[in-house]
């Protein structure tokens, strides 16, 4: 063991014997996100580099402090990526707290999500031991996945110390469209085009433009341009407006962070893909093909809930000032039982990130 | 233990008149088999090797059959081992000598294909094949494919987390589930995933897929079905040299080519695939790697050209490429018989399936031939190579007790070798019974009781398959197996490579 992970260690053997909180923060970048933060601050990013990468293995193993940026930059050298696109809404976030938080990019509903690329992890639980779960394979189902488990755990579960990540060759060819439609048109169409073997990689609909990206094999994209036909948008300013829906820098982002200090709330729904547009007052954008729909808006907590769980979704209350409506819809009878007892069976005092995900746990 | 002890018979008589009371007051009489004459088709799985009578097996026909028969069973702390087509390699559905079998055979009904969402919603009894046959008329398929689709059930890929040839692109069972929709151990309905794309809370799919039936019993599964690429052709390349066919494999993902397949064989595997489907297989090759692409016509003819260029540039002696269908399939029947093939050229074989670094497949396979002369046995190789997915088939005679046990240390030892090498005991079969002991050998005692503490958190009685999977501190410690922290610890057959 090295002086960082020692460190780290010592920190929650102590607060499990003074039966205190710990707030495992990496970069601190998504503290908006979830339950509020609360406890004594747990410093992950000394924890950091790149334990092992190997572009022919199609893997690669980095610690939990480190910069998701660092990841980023490495795996641009030889050409791969993280197809999923995490989003860095500032400069800091890092790796470990991209697993915990298990959010997407633009690409999700083409290459799947975080989730779908965690193949191991290394997880210091609340007794304080250091567990390898799953590995740096492809395939492996020797015992439960409990690393995959990890995505989207906001931290609940114990420490992302290492985390090894499977990662995709940089596509050949990539290609934005722009196509004038209402929403109701789009919805229709994404989910037929998402029939077709086409190359769809991302959209995004708002104000009644749909934007699509292609991408893949070049013959394959120009095909599909072809097919769906539109606007070719320039490819620096499509790069751009798609890194501003990634990371939320882009205007609808913008509007919405404005609208959330006047009071309003911008929730996240996730749907199934063909959900028809939802009737809710407030700017939408519609991403995923359909299946994720950003709603910015003053209406109750429970208008927003009650929507999302008749389409056979959830809803996200992604940010606002006023959390009291909880971030996230809480689990129903049986899961919340199950809930509790993971809880337990992981953190048996009750010490990281109280609140970040479920209220209570 | 992990092994229930052999059962006295007066009080497994007495347990079996209690289970078949209680189940009879909420079953028709017609599905519940105690009889030892119609119990034996269900002694074991596709792992033969072992075998067990369960008290009952249990075929309910609805969805509140089931759910009363686990709360029979739960009030009697009767262990419940689910089963689909008992086609699993691991033995994860052998039955339990003191429980109940709950066989979900009957649950065969797709419920619905959803075009416009792309989804089909089955009954975990359905057959992997039959759903993408439901799904051919739109276009569109279900990718996960198991050399046992034809016979194989959703609800047993499920357990598994199946895989199959086409996984490296099209990923595994968990990546094409949306939903799976089921029953606790006490038997409430409960549903994990969701048609939407997140959950709100944990993400408790990933843990059920790959359960091996431990944590929830399914009934129905909502899956992706994805549009079928309008062409696929396949590259047949022989190699005379195993090393040199292994660095083709990185070589074509190094080129950051991922193909939609990527299988290899050795010779002697080759030998008797061809002899069974006279695939035209090249009998001289040391090895044989099929690489598949599939896509829009163009984007086939630009992968498969780059792809030629990778193999012969990494030495391959002979490139074939499939010119139609016909001959596509017919290059891949050899790989998908690779199992019935080695059936005909030994009374037994055991098969294999750890998985290692691409990058080692050359070293295990070298390791592999020493094996064979340490226990006398031969072995023939098919391995998803693109995944590092290895399937060594270890040929023996059952009927010669020291054959089997030579068998067993034979497999053993590739496990071990391959949690050495970087890599795990069980790619996509599962541990069942089969691979308890080198468990012992992958996780470390915390790890081991974390993943007890999992299955409590579902099923806390531990009535759901109970034995499998995880071996008990004792089991380790009464086989001698040591943990290897993945290729950290000096191995000492690792210096013969």
């Amino acid at each position: 063991m090295d002086a960082a992970l020692d460190r780290i260690v010592e920190q929650v053997q102590a607060a499990r014997v003074a039966q205190t909180r710990l707030d495992i923060r990496g970069g601190g970048t998504k503290a908006f996100y979830g339950g509020p933060p609360s406890g004594e601050p747990l410093e992950v990013a000394p924890l950091a580099g790149i334990s092992s990468y190997e572009p022919s293995e199609l893997v690669v193993t980095v610690r939990g402090g480190t910069l998701l940026a660092d990841l980023e930059a490495a795996l641009a050298e030889k050409g791969q990526c993280l197809p999923f696109e995490p989003p860095r809404f500032a400069q800091g976030g890092t790796v470990g707290g991209m697993v915990s938080a298990g959010l997407a990019g633009p690409a999700r509903a083409a290459v799947g999500g975080v989730r779908d690329y965690v193949l191991g992890a290394k997880l210091l639980n609340g007794r304080a031991e250091l567990l390898g779960f799953g590995g740096t394979v492809m395939k492996n189902v020797a015992g439960y996945d409990v690393s995959r488990l990890l995505a989207g755990s906001m931290g609940i579960l114990g420490v992302i110390c290492e985390v090894s990540l499977k990662v995709l060759p940089v596509t050949p060819a990539t290609l934005t469209l722009r196509l004038e439609m209402n929403v109701a048109t789009a919805i229709q169409r994404l989910n037929e085009w998402g029939g077709q073997p086409l190359p769809l990689n991302a959209s995004a609909w708002w104000e009644g433009m749909l934007v699509l990206r292609l991408s893949g094999a070049g013959a394959a994209v120009r095909a599909a341009q072809a097919k769906i036909g539109g606007e070719v948008v320039d490819p620096v300013l499509a790069a751009a407006f798609w890194q501003g829906l990634r990371d939320h820098h882009d205007e609808f982002f913008v509007g919405a962070l404005r609208a959330v200090a006047g009071g309003a709330s911008l929730w996240r729904l996730s749907v199934p893909a063909t959900t028809p547009p939802l009737a809710l007052s407030g700017e939408q954008l519609v991403e995923w093909g359909g299946a994720q729909r950003w709603i910015c808006t003053t209406a109750p907590a429970a208008t927003l809930r009650q929507a999302a769980a008749a389409a056979g979704g959830h809803a996200v209350l992604f940010r606002a000032t006023d959390k009291s409506a909880g971030a996230f819809a809480p689990p129903a009878p049986p899961l919340d039982r199950i809930h509790r007892e993971l809880k337990r069976a992981f953190d048996p005092d009750g010490i990281f990130n109280p609140g970040r995900l479920v209220p209570g746990l | 233990m992990n092994a229930p002890l052999p059962p006295d018979a007066a009080s497994r008589a007495e347990r079996q008149r209690e289970a078949v009371a209680a189940l009879s007051a909420v079953l028709p009489a017609h599905a519940l088999l105690w009889q030892s004459e119609d119990t034996i088709p269900y002694e074991c799985d596709g792992l033969t090797a072992y075998r067990e009578r369960p008290l009952v097996v249990a075929l309910p026909e609805t969805e509140a059959q089931v759910a009363e028969a686990l709360k029979a069973c739960h009030a009697l702390k009767l262990p419940v081992v689910a089963r689909g087509a008992g086609t699993g390699l691991s033995g994860g559905a052998l039955p339990n000598p003191m429980g109940v079998t709950l066989s979900l055979a009957k649950f065969n009904k797709i419920l619905n294909v959803d075009r416009a969402a792309r989804t089909a919603t089955v009954q975990a009894g359905v057959r992997n094949l039959a759903i993408s046959e439901a799904a051919a008329p739109y276009g569109l398929y279900y990718a996960p494919d198991p050399s046992s689709q034809i016979a194989c059930t959703i609800g047993g890929n499920v357990a598994e987390n199946a895989g199959g040839v086409h996984c490296l692109k099209y990923g595994l069972t968990l990546h094409n589930v949306l939903r799976v929709r089921g029953l606790t151990v006490q038997g409430e309905p409960v549903s994990f995933g969701s048609e939407a794309l997140d959950v709100p809370g944990l993400d408790l799919l990933p843990l059920v897929v790959g359960s091996e039936g431990m944590l929830a019993v399914t009934l129905e599964v909502t899956v992706k079905v994805v549009p079928k690429p309008l062409l696929a052709r396949c590259i047949m390349a022989s190699f005379d040299d195993i090393r040199r066919a292994g660095d083709a494999v990185a070589a074509i993902i190094a080129a950051g080519i991922i193909p939609a397949g990527l299988e290899m064989m050795d010779k002697p595997m080759a030998a008797a695939v061809e002899d069974y489907v006279h695939a035209g297989y090249d009998l001289n090759a040391v090895a044989i790697l099929l690489c598949e692409s599939d896509g829009t016509p163009e984007e086939v003819a630009e992968e498969i050209d780059r792809m030629l260029d990778v193999l012969s540039g990494a030495g391959a002696t002979r490139l074939e490429v499939s010119k139609d269908e016909a001959q596509r399939l017919k290059f891949w029947s050899g790989r998908k018989n690779a199992f019935p093939a080695s059936g005909r050229i030994s009374p037994d074989y055991m098969c294999m399936d750890s998985t290692i670094p691409r990058k080692r497949l050359a070293d295990i396979l070298q390791a592999i031939a020493g094996m064979e002369q340490k226990y006398g046995l031969r072995c023939v190789n098919v391995f998803h190579a693109g995944d590092g997915n290895l399937h060594p088939l270890i040929l023996f005679d059952g009927n010669d007790p020291d054959q089997l046990h030579r068998c067993e240390l034979f497999g053993a030892d590739i496990l071990e070798t391959s949690v050495a090498l970087g890599g795990t005991v069980t790619g996509e079969h599962g541990v069942g019974v089969e691979k308890l002991g080198s468990m012992c050998v992958q996780f470390s005692p915390e790890e081991r009781e974390q993943f007890f503490a999992v299955k409590r958190a579902f099923d806390p009685g531990e009535g759901l398959n109970p034995g499998k999977v995880i071996p008990t501190l004792h089991r380790c410690a009464e086989s001698g197996k040591m943990h290897v922290k993945g290729g950290l610890l000096p191995f000492p057959e690792l210096e013969r490579f």
